[in-house]
């Protein structure tokens, strides 16, 4: 009996939580430090739907991994600089004003005073410190922890008072700023005791009760339905005023429908069923505007992302891995002229078209078109050449037998398989015109396709592969991120993991030039190092570059102020200028 | 006056299962000989026309009627807002020719040939059934996957046949312990579920296997874990004729095992086995073109039915070019064709 009551109670309160009405914004308070956009205007109300791939894992800011759950993350929490998506330049968001020191060394931060977390709880400069301690605590194990340890020691927080705080960096650290940014500023008040307790890493899961969860974004978690949804509603403290000193965001809810695939994602968005959609491959991006009933919504192309794909060969390490097949063929991976062939012969306008629909771009180094900022313009582009291709293997020892096979200097013939992610149809394509070029040249390719995982597993774990078609790249424009990629002893340093000195003059020149270009903060100085760094890449070819694709993205007509942008998140970065257009109005109620 | 209806009604099978052979033959014909039937190699990509509709063939254009039909050049007019899009070059016709030199290929595996059955001049493009993402000539793909998936539906049902026929026989004609625990094993093979034990199996196969290895895993794997059901029917079969009184006189008369299962028993379950064959060649292909589908048959880019459907996993694909189920329309249609002949031969059976 007492159960029936109980969920009869929970049946009510759900449905009451379903149809009540988002909270109103509050008006500002005196002594509130805003943000004003100044180029911003929108109308209150309504809500948007964004189908996702899957299901996020988590809402912790601080322990979070994928994708999916950073979606609905960073629509929750606030940081304290931001990187404008539209711009691609800093802006100042919890911090209305920073001052760095001569050396670079230094940071000081001004604080926004008086405003206040979603659940209405002020915020101050206790905060920036607890969030900090939290993302360096080795024990919460954040993927952040890395950028903000450097040279092996920790940045140093000082609360200077209640609204200042000043950052010691161990050393000179080139955009420092820019690491501000997906740095979410956590409630001390609701997270310090599970902190003290030690499971930080357990806290904010997908079950955590609404009023436990606060943060400084634009919105604050409404409901979860598992398998289902997620919806999150305005944050009525939010800090950011339009032109009219409208306090943001202007939608009433955001609605994260789990669809499940991508396919998936176009079909609901084709059916009317959501409204904003980004990560569009071309394919589905020209199905999308051939639909009729999807007549009027906003399709952009936003020119080439800044992802880099690209062809792999295994140059790890192998002794002491029972390898002795993977090792036999480094010996042609290893060289040079192998490698420059293959090059050579690939047909990456052929890849642009056909794998992007000629809504890519192709590449020849790490940098791309997308990032104007830091591509370095005299990276030569030869066109494909077989000719070319075979001279080099030829000048390398290589020849061919009758039946045009290509046989390497020992006359065994140069056979290797190719693994990529089987849930990647671009990959899988470009793996697949990939294998046809390089039979031009006698060199017999096998496509493999793994699941995920497993191409992951044995990419970074086990090393139990030829060569492999990845991707990387995309998260900011700024040369740091790739660090890991390209300095040694990186987590992302894929074609030599682990080791322990660089093996070639030229990656010891290239983990220099990575090196001092994170400690130079002139801009000129530090393109310098950069270009020379993206010149040595291409050169010597770790990874055969191959394409990048443009970020494609859509959105329903009734979308206002929609701006997708070619840096992470696409579509959803300026989530609180979002706004209904049209009938969504009248809905909107007496504000 | 029963006698006559009866042996029209026979002279009609008798017919009916005419044409369905004749019909059959003829598809395994085409197949066989893909190369060929063919008018391209089906691995050769034409970059320039991904996606290509079917082209169209003509019979008239202006100066009026042919005889000979002709075709027009696909010219595509790429990264338009819409993706590629393909209109006829109505500049120049290519009329097609029969018994024109074209790509090498191989007859039977062997004999090295050029000649094909039909085609146009270059640059002229012949695609009857369009063109898949690489500018492959789909026909051509149907022709030379038919022949994976159809062989692979026939190796593997000699394979399950073969096997199950042997243990039923054991099994019937045994009887006692033996019987109880092979019939204890069909059990178990029955109540598996093979497609996700197929896809565990993968896992740990080496990372690449020839076409021709994973045909014979795949042929073998599939042949093999069939056999429980014609097993269990060849037992029955077995068991009910060994104790008819022509094999116990048979017995009687000092007929050894051998003696009995060759003259007395096989000729029963022969007809069984006929219209088993009949229903499980169009399962086994159904079988090949699941796996390869969910990518676990041979690899591009060798075509099978299955893999060359696989594409079809994209819905952008799926809506929008229609021509690529046409490897689906070939195992619809083998498939009808299979199953209407087992009809037959069992009715035939029936009626003797």
């Amino acid at each position: 009996m007492k159960l029936i009551a109980r969920l009869t109670l929970q049946v009510c309160l759900l449905t009451a939580a379903c149809f009540a009405a988002a909270a109103a914004p509050e008006a500002a308070k005196p002594g509130e430090e805003l943000a004003r956009m100044a180029d911003i205007s929108g109308h209150y109300g309504g809500h948007l739907t964004i189908g996702q791939r899957s299901e996020p894992k988590t809402l912790n800011p601080v322990t979070v991994t994928d994708a999916v759950s950073r979606e609905v993350i960073g629509r929750l929490m606030g940081d304290l600089i931001e990187i404008n998506r539209s711009t691609q330049q800093t802006e100042p968001a919890l911090a209305k004003s920073w001052k760095t020191s001569p050396d670079g060394r230094t940071f000081t931060l001004q604080l926004r005073k008086g405003i206040r977390f979603s659940d209405g709880y002020p915020f101050d400069a206790d905060d920036v410190l607890f969030s900090f301690n939290v993302y360096m605590d080795e024990a919460v194990d954040s993927p952040q922890r890395d950028l903000l340890i450097i040279d092996g020691k920790p940045m140093q927080v000082t609360k200077l008072d209640q609204y200042t705080v000043r950052f010691v960096l161990p050393r000179p650290y080139a955009a420092a700023e820019r690491l501000f940014d997906g740095l979410a500023m956590l409630p001390k008040h609701l997270l310090e005791k599970q902190y003290r307790e030690g499971h930080f890493a357990q806290a904010w899961s997908l079950n955590v009760p609404p009023a436990e969860i606060s943060g400084l974004g634009p919105f604050r978690l409404k409901q979860y339905v598992p398998g289902q949804r997620i919806v999150v509603e305005r944050n009525p403290y939010y800090w950011k005023v339009d032109r009219e000193n409208q306090r943001l965001p202007y939608l009433d809810e955001l609605v994260f429908l789990f669809v499940g695939t991508e396919d998936a994602q176009v079909m609901r968005f084709e059916a009317g069923e959501t409204d904003i959609i980004s990560r569009l491959s071309s394919e589905n991006y020209n199905l999308l505007s051939r639909e009729k009933s999807r007549a009027g919504s906003q399709l952009a192309d936003m020119g080439p992302s800044l992802e880099y794909n690209f062809l792999l060969f295994n140059l790890n390490d192998l002794s002491g891995k029972k390898l002795d097949e993977v090792a036999a063929k480094q010996a042609w991976f290893r060289d040079l002229k192998f490698r420059q062939a293959v090059s050579a012969a690939v047909d990456r306008e052929s890849i642009v078209r056909l794998v992007y629909g000629s809504r890519g771009a192709a590449l020849w180094g790490n940098v791309g078109p997308g990032n104007k900022l830091w591509i370095n313009q005299t990276i030569p582009h030869p066109p494909r050449s077989v000719e070319t291709a075979r001279q080099l293997l030829k000048s390398a020892g290589y020849s061919w037998n009758a039946s045009g096979q290509l046989l390497d200097a020992a006359g065994h013939p140069v056979e290797f398989s190719v693994i990529t992610s089987s849930s990647n149809s671009q990959r899988m394509k470009m793996a697949t015109l990939l294998q046809d070029d390089l039979s031009h040249l006698g060199m017999q390719v096998h496509v493999v396709p793994l699941e995920f995982r497993a191409t992951i597993d044995r990419v970074f774990q086990s090393f139990d592969y030829d060569a492999a078609i990845m991707g990387l790249g995309g998260g900011d424009a700024d040369p740091n991120p790739e660090m890991n990629v390209w300095a040694f002893g990186g987590t992302s340093h894929l074609w030599h993991l682990g080791e322990t000195q660089p093996a070639t003059d030229w990656e010891r020149e290239l983990d220099q030039l990575m090196q001092q270009q994170m400690v130079t903060l002139d801009y000129a100085k530090r393109k310098q190092l950069y270009d020379r760094a993206q010149q040595l890449i291409a050169a010597n070819l770790p990874f055969i570059f191959l394409g990048t694709p443009n970020i494609l993205a859509g959105a329903d007509a009734r979308v206002g102020n929609f701006q997708p942008a070619v840096l992470d998140p696409y579509t959803l970065w300026n989530a609180d200028e979002l706004y209904v257009r049209g009938p969504a109005q009248e809905n909107a109620g007496v504000r | 006056m029963r006698a006559s209806l009866r042996t029209r009604l026979q002279t009609r099978l008798r017919t009916k299962t005419a044409i369905l052979i004749a019909v059959l033959a003829g598809l395994h014909f085409v197949l066989l000989f893909a190369g060929f039937f063919a008018p391209y190699d089906p691995t050769t990509q034409n970059r320039e026309l991904p996606f290509a509709p079917p082209t169209r063939l003509h019979f008239a254009d202006d100066s009026g009627f042919h005889w000979r039909p002709f075709v027009y050049a696909w010219t595509s007019a790429p990264a338009s807002d819409q993706g590629d899009s393909y209109k006829e070059d109505r500049g120049r016709e290519y009329p097609v020719h029969f018994f024109v030199n074209g790509p090498s290929y191989k007859v039977l595996g062997v004999y090295e040939a050029t000649l094909h059955l039909f085609g146009v001049a270059e640059p002229g493009e012949l695609l009857l059934f369009g063109a898949d993402g690489y500018g492959r000539d789909e026909f051509s793909r149907v022709l030379f996957g038919g022949q994976i998936s159809v062989a692979a539906g026939i190796t593997a049902t000699f394979i399950t046949l073969l096997a199950g026929s042997i243990l039923g026989i054991i099994a019937g004609y045994y009887g006692r312990w033996i019987d109880e625990s092979l019939m204890g094993v069909t059990e178990l093979f029955l109540s598996l579920p093979w497609l996700y034990f197929l896809l565990g199996v993968r896992a740990f196969l080496p990372l690449h296997l020839s076409t021709m290895r994973t045909f014979f895993l795949l042929t073998g794997v599939i042949g093999l874990i069939g056999w429980a059901r014609p097993a269990r029917m060849v037992r029955g079969m077995v068991l009910s004729s060994r104790n008819r009184n022509y094999v116990l006189a048979a017995r009687g008369f000092g007929g050894s095992d051998f003696y009995l299962l060759w003259r007395h028993v096989l000729p029963d379950v022969f007809g069984l086995l006929l219209t088993q064959a009949a229903l499980l060649i169009p399962r086994y292909i159904a079988a090949e073109v699941t796996l390869s589908f969910f990518g676990l048959g041979v690899s591009e880019p060798v075509p099978s039915w299955g893999n060359m459907l696989s594409t079809l996993q994209q819905y952008s694909v799926l809506v929008s070019y229609g021509w690529l189920l046409a490897p689906a329309g070939a195992v619809v249609v083998t498939s009808v064709l299979y199953s209407s002949l087992s009809d037959v031969i069992h009715s035939r059976l029936e009626s003797h």
